[in-house]
C-alpha cells in the first residue's frame, strides 16, 4: 500500500472526512444564490461559471468554529426562540359532524408545524438572506435583468418573450441550462418529405426577430390590471386577491374584508308620469285656529264636508316648540324670535290689534248680512233687494281685491271645480263686474245650492283678505324662485334667426349670418395645439354658462300632444315670422326658394330696415300703435292668406293654464292675466257649444290684424323661449317628404271662435297700450314695457299651443304626428332660453 | 420695370380615368388621401380600413379592429399613425405599420361620422352623429376626451382642423339619402362635390359655375378626396374606388 493509498484520496485514507454523503447540500447556498443573481445581471451572463471552478471548497474558520458551538447549515445565527403557533386554532363553534377526521389531516399541509409544542422547545431563530452589496456598474435601469440565455437560446420558439416577468425564476434556470442543453442542439431541418414545391416550416432554427415582442401598448387589458406597466412584484401579486381591487384603503385592526360582496340593491324604476301630470303641489291651506279667522274655518269645513278638529284638544303632533313648553311652564327662549310678528315694534303690533279688531268687527257685520241672505236666497227667486246688496259688497269688495296680490290661497282645494269657480269670482270682483257671482255660478245647480255658494265665496274672499292683508302688505313678493327650477344655459344667445333669414335672403352671407361665442378650450387642448390659452385665468371649459329657469323647457312635457301638422306653406311661413327666435337651424342659402312663395310687404320691409340697422332698440309703443292703425289700411296682403290663416289660428281647446303660470312666474299679474283667458275660453266654449252663425267677416280681419301687429312688435334682444317647437317639426317633414296639400275645409265651428277670441285679445291689447300712455313716466317705463311684451308673448305663445293644439285634432294629421317626447324633450334642451 | 404678371395656367381637372381598384372590403365609406398624397386610405363597410397606393393600385395593408363600418379616416403628419371612427362609435388609433390598434377612444353616442388629426397628431378630433365633437388626447392614456365641444344642434357631419382652428359642420335634415363629400381641387380653384347620380361636379370656386360634371359611374359617389398638390381626384363607387387624372398626365414610372 502506498502512501497514495492512504491520502486523502486513496483507497485507504487515514484521515477522517465527512464523506459527500454526510455533507450538507446548502453548504454555500447563499453565496451561490448571490453570485447566481449577479451573473444574471452582469453583462455576460454566466461569466460567473469560471468563479465557481477556480473557487476552493473549504471551510472557513468563523464556519467551523460555528458548527462548532452547535450551529448547523441553513439556522440562523443568534438565541434560540420559542416558536409562536403559527395559526389560529379553528372556531370551537364550529360543529364536525360524523367522523373526526385526524387532527393532522385537518390542518392539511401544515398540519406539522402545527404539532403539538411542549413549552420548554426551543427553535433555532431562521436564516436571513444577506444583502447583495454588489454595486450597479452597468447603464441598466434598476432592476433590469437581461434576457434569460435558457430562454432565449433553448426554449420554446413560438412564445413571446416577457421582458417584464418576475425574476426569481432566473435564478434556477442557470443550474438546469446545463441539462437542457443537449436537447436542441443536433442538426435540425426540414422534415423528410417536404419538396421543393410545398411550403417551407415557418419557423425551422427558431430564429427571434423584434416583430415577436411587444413594441405596442396594447389597448385590451393583459389581465393584469397593469396596461404594461412593469411594477414591483408586490403589485402584481396584488392582483390576485380581488378583494384588495374592490377596496382602496386601510382596513382596520379586528376588521376583515367580507367575502362575499354585498347583495346589491334591486332599483326599481320610477312610475311613468300621466302625460296630463303637472309637476306642481296644490297645498291646502293651514289655517291656525285663532278667533279672527274662525269663520273661514267654519267656512272651509263647511265647503269641505270635514268637520275640523276641536281646537281646544290638540293631538301632541299639533303642539309646536313653543307651546310644549308653554304647557311645561318653560320660560321661552329670549332672542329666538318664532313668529314676524315679534319683530315688530309695540306700536305696530298695537296697530296690527286695531286693524285686527276692526276687520273682525267687519267681518261680523258681514256674517249677520250674509245670514239674512241666506234665508232670501232659501226663496226660489232672488229678489232686486238681494240683487242690489249684492252690488253694494261688490263694490267694497272690489275696491280691496284690486290690490291683492295673486295668491295661493284656496279655500275649495278640495273640490276643484269649485275653486275654479271661486277664482273666476274673484276675478269678476276685480274687474268690477257686478253680476259676478251669477256669471260664475255653475247653471245647472239648484238654486239653493247656487245660494249658498255664492255666500260662501263672499265670505271668503272677505276673510281671508282680512286676515292676511295687513302682513302681506310688508312684504313684497320674491322676484326670483330660488330654488332648483333652474338650469343652465349657455350665456351668450344666437342673434335673432329673422335677422339672419333676411340676411340669407340678401345672399349676404358673412356676419350678418354668423355669431360669435366666447369659448374657452380646455388648457390641455391648448398646449396640444400650441397655442396660448386665450383665457388662463378661467376655470371653466366650454361655452360660459348662466343659471336660467328651466320652466319653459319643462312645460313643454306637460303639453297635451304636441306633434302637428302645420296645415299650409303659409302657415309654417307665418310661424317663422311670428317666432322669430328659431333655435332650431341656422339658414342656409337653400332656404329661400321656399320663402320666397309669400312676400308680406310689411314683414319684408321690417326685415330690411332691421338688418340695417343691427339690433334694434326696444320699439317703443307710440310704433305699435302706429303700425296698428296702418295695418288695416293695406288689407290686401292680407286677403291673400286670409283663409288660410283663420284656419291656421283656429282654436279646438284651450292651451293649459301652466304654460302662462310658468312664463310669469313672478310677474304680479300673473292670476289676473291667465284668468283672464281662462275666462274668455270659457266664454267661447259656452258661446261655440250652442252656436249660431253671427260672426262678421270683418271680425276675422281685425283679428288678422292683431296677428299682423304681434308679427310687427319685433323682440330681437329677448326673444320669447319656446317658439322653435313649431319650426322644428316643420323641418321634421321637410324630411320626411313632401309636404301635404293645405286642408281647405275647416268645420265651422273652429273658424267662428277663433275671430271671437282675437277681439277679444286685441281689445285688452288696445286697452294696454292706452294705459301705457297715459303714464308716461321715466321712472316706471322699464317696467311697463316688460310688462307689456310679456303679454304679447303671452299672446304669442298661447297663438302657437292654440295652432298646434287644433292641428293636432286635426283627424288627418295625426300620422304625421311621430315625433317622440323625448325627441322634443332633447331638442329642447338644447335651445338656449332666454327669460324675462 | 416690372414685369406683367404672368397669366395662371388655367387649372387642369381631372378627367382621365387611370385607375380603377376593387377594394374588396364591401361598400367604400370613405377615401381619403395621407398627408402627401401618395396613398390612400379606403374605409369599407366590413369593418376595415385599407391602405393602398392608389397609382400603382397596390394594397398595402389591411387595418381590422372596428366593430362596425368604418366611415371616416385621417393619417397623421408623419405617416406614423392612423385614426378612423365608425358606426361602432369608437374612435381608433392605429400604427401603420405593424397595423395594431393602438388606442380605442369610446365616448360617443352615436355612429362617428368624421376624425381629424390636429397638426401634430396629438389630438384626435371626432365628431358624430349624436351632434358633439370630441377631442380626444393620444399622448395620455386618458380614456374620456380632453373637450367635448356639444353646441353643435344636428349630427356632426364634417370636421377640419387647420393649424390650430377648427371647423366643423353640420347640416340640417336634407333630402338626400347619403352623407356626401365635397373638397376643394389642389389649388383651391374649384369645389369639387359628390353626387347621387354618379357624377362628380366641378363647380368654380368664385363664379359659382358648373365647370364639369365628371361621369364616373351608374351608382352613387359615396366620397371622394383631392390630392393635396397634384390634380388628381379619387372617387368611390360601390365597393371600388377610382384614380382620375389631368388629360395630359403619363405614368412616368410604369404602373404595377
Amino acid at each position: 500500500m502506498d502512501e497514495e493509498d492512504l491520502s486523502e484520496f486513496g483507497i485507504a485514507p487515514k484521515a477522517i472526512v465527512t464523506t459527500d454523503d454526510f455533507a450538507s447540500k446548502t453548504k454555500d447556498r447563499i453565496r451561490e444564490k448571490a453570485r447566481q443573481l449577479a451573473a444574471a445581471t452582469a453583462p455576460i451572463p454566466g461569466a460567473t461559471l469560471l468563479d465557481d471552478l477556480i473557487t476552493p471548497a473549504k471551510l472557513s474558520v468563523g464556519f467551523e468554529l460555528l458548527r462548532k458551538m452547535g450551529w448547523k447549515e441553513g439556522q440562523g445565527v443568534g438565541p434560540r426562540v420559542k416558536r409562536r403557533p403559527r395559526r389560529q386554532k379553528p372556531d370551537p363553534g364550529v360543529k364536525i359532524y360524523g367522523c373526526a377526521l385526524p387532527p393532522g389531516s385537518l390542518e392539511g399541509s401544515e398540519g406539522e408545524d402545527d404539532d403539538y409544542l411542549p413549552d420548554n422547545v426551543t427553535f433555532a431563530p431562521k436564516d436571513v438572506t444577506p444583502v447583495d452589496f454588489t454595486p450597479k456598474d452597468n447603464v441598466h435601469g434598476l432592476a433590469y435583468k437581461g434576457l434569460d440565455p435558457h430562454q432565449a437560446l433553448f426554449g420554446m420558439s413560438g412564445e413571446h418573450f416577457n421582458l417584464f416577468s418576475g425574476g426569481s425564476e432566473g435564478a434556477g434556470h442557470l443550474g438546469e441550462m446545463g441539462l437542457n442543453k443537449g436537447r436542441k442542439l443536433g442538426i435540425s431541418g426540414q422534415a423528410f418529405g417536404v419538396g421543393a414545391l410545398e411550403e417551407e416550416d415557418d419557423d425551422i432554427y427558431a430564429t427571434e426577430t423584434l416583430s415577436k415582442y411587444d413594441t405596442v401598448l396594447k389597448d385590451e387589458e393583459p389581465g393584469d390590471g397593469l396596461y404594461g406597466w412593469t411594477a414591483p412584484r408586490q403589485y402584481k401579486n396584488q392582483k390576485e386577491s380581488e378583494k384588495d381591487l374592490r377596496y382602496i384603503g386601510k382596513i382596520l385592526d379586528g376588521f376583515s374584508l367580507a367575502s362575499k360582496p354585498l347583495s346589491s340593491k334591486k332599483i326599481y324604476p320610477p312610475p311613468e308620469l300621466p302625460r296630463d301630470y303637472r309637476p306642481v303641489h296644490y297645498f291646502r291651506p293651514m289655517v291656525a285656529a285663532t278667533t279672527e279667522n274662525s269663520h273661514l274655518l267654519q267656512v272651509l269645513s263647511e265647503s269641505t264636508g270635514k268637520a275640523t278638529p276641536d281646537p281646544g284638544t290638540h293631538s301632541k303632533h299639533q303642539l309646536n316648540a313653543s307651546k310644549r313648553a308653554e304647557l311645561l311652564g318653560e320660560t321661552p327662549v329670549q332672542g329666538s324670535a318664532t313668529s314676524v310678528l315679534e319683530f315688530l315694534s309695540q306700536k305696530d303690533k298695537e296697530r296690527i290689534k286695531e286693524m285686527k279688531q276692526a276687520s273682525d268687527l267687519k267681518a261680523a257685520q258681514l256674517k249677520a248680512r250674509s245670514l239674512a241672505q241666506n234665508a232670501q236666497s232659501s226663496r226660489a227667486q232672488p229678489s232686486p233687494a238681494a240683487a242690489a246688496e249684492h252690488c253694494s259688497w261688490h263694490m267694497a269688495l272690489g275696491g280691496r281685491m284690486a290690490t291683492l296680490k295673486a295668491s295661493n290661497f284656496k279655500p275649495f282645494a278640495k273640490d276643484p271645480e269649485k275653486q275654479k269657480r271661486y277664482e273666476e269670482f274673484l276675478v269678476h270682483v276685480k274687474q268690477g263686474q257686478k253680476d259676478a257671482l251669477e256669471r260664475c255660478l255653475d247653471p245647472s245647480m239648484t238654486e239653493w245650492e247656487r245660494g249658498r255658494e255664492r255666500d260662501e265665496f263672499a265670505r271668503a274672499a272677505l276673510l281671508y283678505r282680512s286676515s292676511h292683508s295687513t302682513l302681506s302688505s310688508r312684504f313684497t313678493h320674491a322676484k326670483e324662485e330660488d330654488d332648483s327650477d333652474q338650469v343652465e344655459v349657455p350665456r351668450d344667445q344666437e342673434n335673432d334667426v329673422g335677422d339672419k333669414q333676411s340676411a340669407v335672403k340678401m345672399k349676404m352671407f358673412g356676419k350678418l349670418t354668423r355669431d360669435t361665442f366666447e369659448w374657452h378650450p380646455d388648457k390641455l387642448l391648448c398646449k396640444r395645439f400650441n397655442v396660448p390659452d386665450p383665457y388662463p385665468d378661467s376655470t371653466l371649459v366650454g361655452l360660459p354658462r348662466v343659471k336660467r329657469d328651466k320652466y319653459s323647457v319643462f312645460n313643454f312635457l306637460t303639453l297635451p300632444e304636441t306633434a302637428s301638422l302645420p296645415t299650409t306653406q303659409a302657415s309654417s311661413e307665418k310661424v317663422s315670422q311670428h317666432r322669430g327666435p328659431d333655435k332650431s337651424r341656422k339658414p342656409s342659402r337653400w332656404d329661400t326658394s321656399k320663402h320666397e312663395k309669400k312676400e308680406d310687404s310689411i314683414s319684408e320691409f321690417l326685415s330690411l330696415a332691421r338688418s340695417k340697422a343691427g339690433p334694434p332698440k326696444q320699439e317703443s309703443s307710440p310704433l305699435v300703435n302706429k303700425e296698428e292703425e296702418r295695418a288695416p289700411e293695406s288689407p290686401t296682403n292680407k286677403t291673400v292668406n286670409k283663409g288660410v290663416d283663420t284656419q291656421v289660428e283656429g282654436e279646438g281647446s284651450r292651451p293649459s293654464m301652466d304654460l302662462f303660470r310658468a312664463i310669469f312666474a313672478s310677474s304680479s299679474d300673473e292670476k289676473s292675466s291667465s284668468s283672464e283667458d281662462e275666462q274668455g275660453d270659457s266664454e267661447d266654449d259656452q258661446a261655440g257649444s250652442g252656436e249660431a252663425n253671427f260672426q262678421s267677416s270683418q271680425d276675422t280681419d281685425m283679428g288678422e290684424t292683431s296677428s299682423v301687429v304681434h308679427a310687427l312688435v319685433p323682440a330681437p334682444q329677448e326673444p320669447p323661449p319656446s317658439f322653435s317647437i313649431q319650426k322644428m317639426q316643420i323641418d321634421e317633414r321637410e324630411e320626411f317628404g313632401p309636404r301635404l296639400p293645405p286642408v281647405f275645409c275647416p268645420n265651422a265651428r273652429q273658424t267662428l271662435e277663433v275671430p271671437q277670441k282675437e277681439k277679444h285679445k286685441k281689445n285688452k291689447d288696445k286697452h294696454k297700450v292706452k294705459k301705457e300712455h297715459r303714464r308716461k313716466k321715466e321712472k316706471k317705463k322699464k317696467h311697463r314695457k316688460h310688462k307689456h311684451k310679456g303679454k304679447q308673448k303671452s299672446k304669442k305663445l298661447e297663438k302657437s299651443s292654440s295652432s298646434e293644439s287644433s292641428d293636432s285634432s286635426d283627424s288627418q294629421s295625426e300620422e304625421t304626428a311621430d315625433v317622440s317626447p323625448q325627441e322634443l324633450l332633447r331638442r329642447l334642451k338644447c335651445l338656449p332660453l332666454r327669460r324675462q | 420695370m416690372a414685369f406683367p404678371e404672368p397669366k395662371p395656367r388655367p387649372p387642369e381637372l381631372p378627367q382621365k380615368r387611370l385607375k380603377t381598384l376593387d377594394c374588396g372590403q364591401g361598400a367604400v365609406r370613405a377615401v381619403r388621401f395621407n398627408v402627401d398624397g401618395n396613398y390612400c386610405l379606403t374605409c369599407g363597410s366590413d369593418k376595415t380600413l385599407k391602405l393602398w397606393n392608389p397609382l400603382r393600385g397596390t394594397l398595402l395593408r389591411t387595418y381590422s379592429g372596428h366593430g362596425y363600418e368604418v366611415l371616416d379616416a385621417a393619417g397623421s403628419f408623419d405617416n406614423s399613425s392612423l385614426c378612423s371612427g365608425g358606426g361602432d362609435k369608437a374612435v381608433v388609433l392605429w400604427d401603420v405599420a405593424s397595423g395594431q390598434v393602438v388606442r380605442k377612444f369610446r365616448g360617443h353616442a352615436g355612429k362617428v361620422n368624421t376624425v381629424q388629426f390636429n397638426e401634430e397628431a396629438t389630438v384626435i378630433l371626432s365628431g358624430s352623429i349624436d351632434s358633439s365633437i370630441r377631442c380626444w388626447d393620444c399622448r395620455s392614456r386618458r380614456p374620456e376626451p380632453v373637450q367635448t365641444l356639444d353646441e353643435a344642434r344636428d349630427g356632426v357631419s364634417c370636421v377640419k382642423v387647420s393649424d390650430h382652428e377648427v371647423l366643423a359642420g353640420y347640416k340640417g335634415h336634407k333630402n338626400q339619402e347619403y352623407k356626401l363629400d365635397c373638397c376643394l381641387s389642389e389649388r383651391d380653384t374649384h369645389v369639387v362635390s359628390c353626387s347621387e347620380d354618379g357624377k362628380v361636379f366641378f363647380w368654380d370656386l368664385v363664379e359659382g359655375a358648373l365647370a364639369l360634371a365628371l361621369p364616373v359611374g351608374r351608382g352613387v359617389v359615396q366620397s371622394l378626396a383631392y390630392h393635396p398638390t397634384e390634380p388628381c381626384l379619387l372617387t368611390a363607387m360601390g365597393g371600388s374606388i377610382h384614380c382620375w387624372r389631368e388629360e395630359a398626365y403619363e405614368a412616368d414610372d410604369g404602373a404595377g
